[in-house]
């Protein structure tokens, strides 16, 4: 099982086994991993689960679409790194991806 | 040491308990559940639950490995016969009484049933839960074919529900009561949108039509309405919800428009018992009316409010509330309650992405955002900031809202 490592604002790491398939956003969800909220349960509905992932993983993982796209724009504190953790699958490829949790999701 | 129980097991209750250990609670925490899942996610049920793309497992909100380690007891298939808050206690079904030092009611909501003749016939369905799901898809399922199927009620969940199964490829008919669909919770605009993006994809609408009985030997195979007769193999029924709020009335609680009566910390008129979710009735923040909200988002925020209160600190329910429906292509984001507007303002962006703003006064109290998610994620920030908007802003889609919204703010 890929290995994903999520990262809260304060900076405490928690490595998790994470099944294929599985969205990152369930992945913090079931391991407690605090600053996720996702209030719509991974419809890509909400934008309470926003997460960053790193620059090294860039272009290796698929790019958002025009809905996730539009509400990244609103999030508080967006970048280019920015990613709803619930449209983002795991995959065997993805073993190693560090996921930075902001601050606050609203 | 202190028990917190929780009666109910839907989304306000899984909520509740991870909560409760994040505020600090120390204390035992027993969830009490009638279903036999652990809790689990609702919105999928009508949509990739019936479709098979995804299974029970996969509903599932939290895993019980996640439970074992917060400490916290799940006991399924377990019903509460009555609460007795004088002695801060509750008798079960078995017998069986249990202490609390706090009680949270999370009851919920059942799907309203018919009424009318035949109502008890084979092949009539609901949905609400994980059952209701299981024992649709397999009358559907029969035989392998196509099947006809009478969706009465056009709300939210009747739409999203015939969009799920039309696309699985069966004849689909919509019955609504009243003279559009979606009319006690949006404006025509709207309703005629979902009504063209229905039809368009081969659904029948039938509106301002009353079931007046189902007809069938055993099973459901026609619906009879006061001017047409329809043939039903399978029925799907979508009338609305009934609260759960038999147990709050016994126990001498406040219970008023089908709502337990809460404060905006979810405390009820008795001092050691909560409620959170659907079966509550409270004074919404932002409009300022006593209203009852049936949500996913607003059972999680009432339930960090309770959890809160109950460990002793104030964190009111301020949020504004939103929803949302996915049909067919198109996802609907709804901002704020539209109860109470005067004046609506369209914004089109294309025949498939449109927004429409409730304004009352002059001040937006809502929005429904068609494929608009930007709109939305503003309308939300805008109703809760109470910001003053121009209308000719909101309707002209070349001026780009957000920037212009973020000189507003």
């Amino acid at each position: 099982m890929p290995e994903i490592t999520f990262v809260d604002f304060a900076g405490n790491e928690t490595k998790v086994d994470v099944p294929n398939g599985t969205s990152l956003m369930q992945a913090a969800m079931e391991n407690m991993v605090e600053g996720i909220e996702a209030e719509c349960g991974g419809s890509g509905s909400c934008a309470t689960c926003h997460c960053y992932l790193t620059t090294d993983w860039q272009g290796k993982i698929a790019a958002p679409d025009s809905s996730e796209s539009d509400m990244l724009e609103m999030v508080s504190e967006p970048t280019d790194l920015s990613r709803l953790s619930c449209q983002v699958l795991v995959s065997d490829e993805h073993h190693g991806l560090q996921v930075h949790l902001p601050e606050s999701q609203y | 040491m202190q028990r917190c129980v929780i009666i109910g097991g839907g989304h306000a209750g899984a909520q509740a308990c991870t909560s409760l250990r994040k505020e600090g609670w120390t204390g035992q925490i027993v969830l009490l559940t009638d279903e036999d899942s652990l809790p689990y996610h609702r919105p999928p049920l009508s949509k990739t639950y019936l479709q098979n793309q995804v299974t029970a497992e996969k509903l599932l909100i939290r895993p019980q490995s996640a439970y074992q380690k917060d400490n916290i007891e799940i006991r399924l298939k377990t019903r509460v016969k009555r609460i007795e808050p004088a002695q801060q206690g509750i008798e079960l079904h078995n017998g069986e009484h249990l202490s609390y030092d706090k009680l949270l009611i999370c009851t919920g909501s059942r799907a309203r049933t018919a009424d009318c003749m035949g109502a008890q016939l084979n092949n009539i369905f609901y949905i609400k839960t994980l059952k209701d799901i299981e024992k649709l898809s397999l009358a559907i399922d029969v035989n392998n074919n196509k099947k006809r199927i009478v969706m009465v009620g056009g709300g939210y969940i009747g739409l999203e529900t015939a969009a799920v199964l039309k696309k699985m490829g069966h004849d689909v008919t919509i019955i609504e009561r009243e003279s559009r669909l979606l009319a006690r919770v949006t404006a025509k605009r709207i309703s005629a949108f979902y009504h063209n993006l229905h039809k368009s994809n081969g659904i029948k609408i039938f509106t301002q039509t009353n079931v007046v009985a189902f007809q069938g030997k055993d099973a459901v195979s026609t619906v009879l309405c006061e001017d047409k007769v329809i043939p039903a193999d399978i029925v799907v029924v979508g009338i609305g919800a009934q609260t759960n709020t038999e147990l709050a009335q016994e126990a001498g609680l406040l219970v008023e428009h089908g709502g337990i009566v809460i404060n905006e910390l979810c405390q009820t008129t008795d001092m050691n018992i909560y409620a959170a979710g659907d079966c509550t009735i409270g004074i919404e923040h932002h409009s300022g009316l006593a209203t009852r909200i049936e949500s996913v988002p607003n059972a999680l925020e009432q339930a960090k409010t309770a959890a809160a209160t109950i460990c002793g600190k104030y964190k009111p329910v301020t949020a504004v509330p939103w929803f949302w429906s996915d049909q067919f292509d198109c996802k609907i984001q709804i901002a704020g309650l539209n109860q109470g507007y005067d004046e609506t303002v369209l914004r089109q962006k294309d025949d498939k992405a449109l927004s429409l703003w409730y304004l009352k006064q002059g001040k937006v109290i809502a929005a429904d955002c068609i494929n608009c998610a930007k709109e939305f994620m503003a309308a939300k920030k805008i109703i809760a900031n109470k910001l003053d908007v121009p209308k000719a802003l909101l309707s002209d889609t070349d001026i780009d809202l957000f920037k212009a919204f973020a000189q507003l703010s």
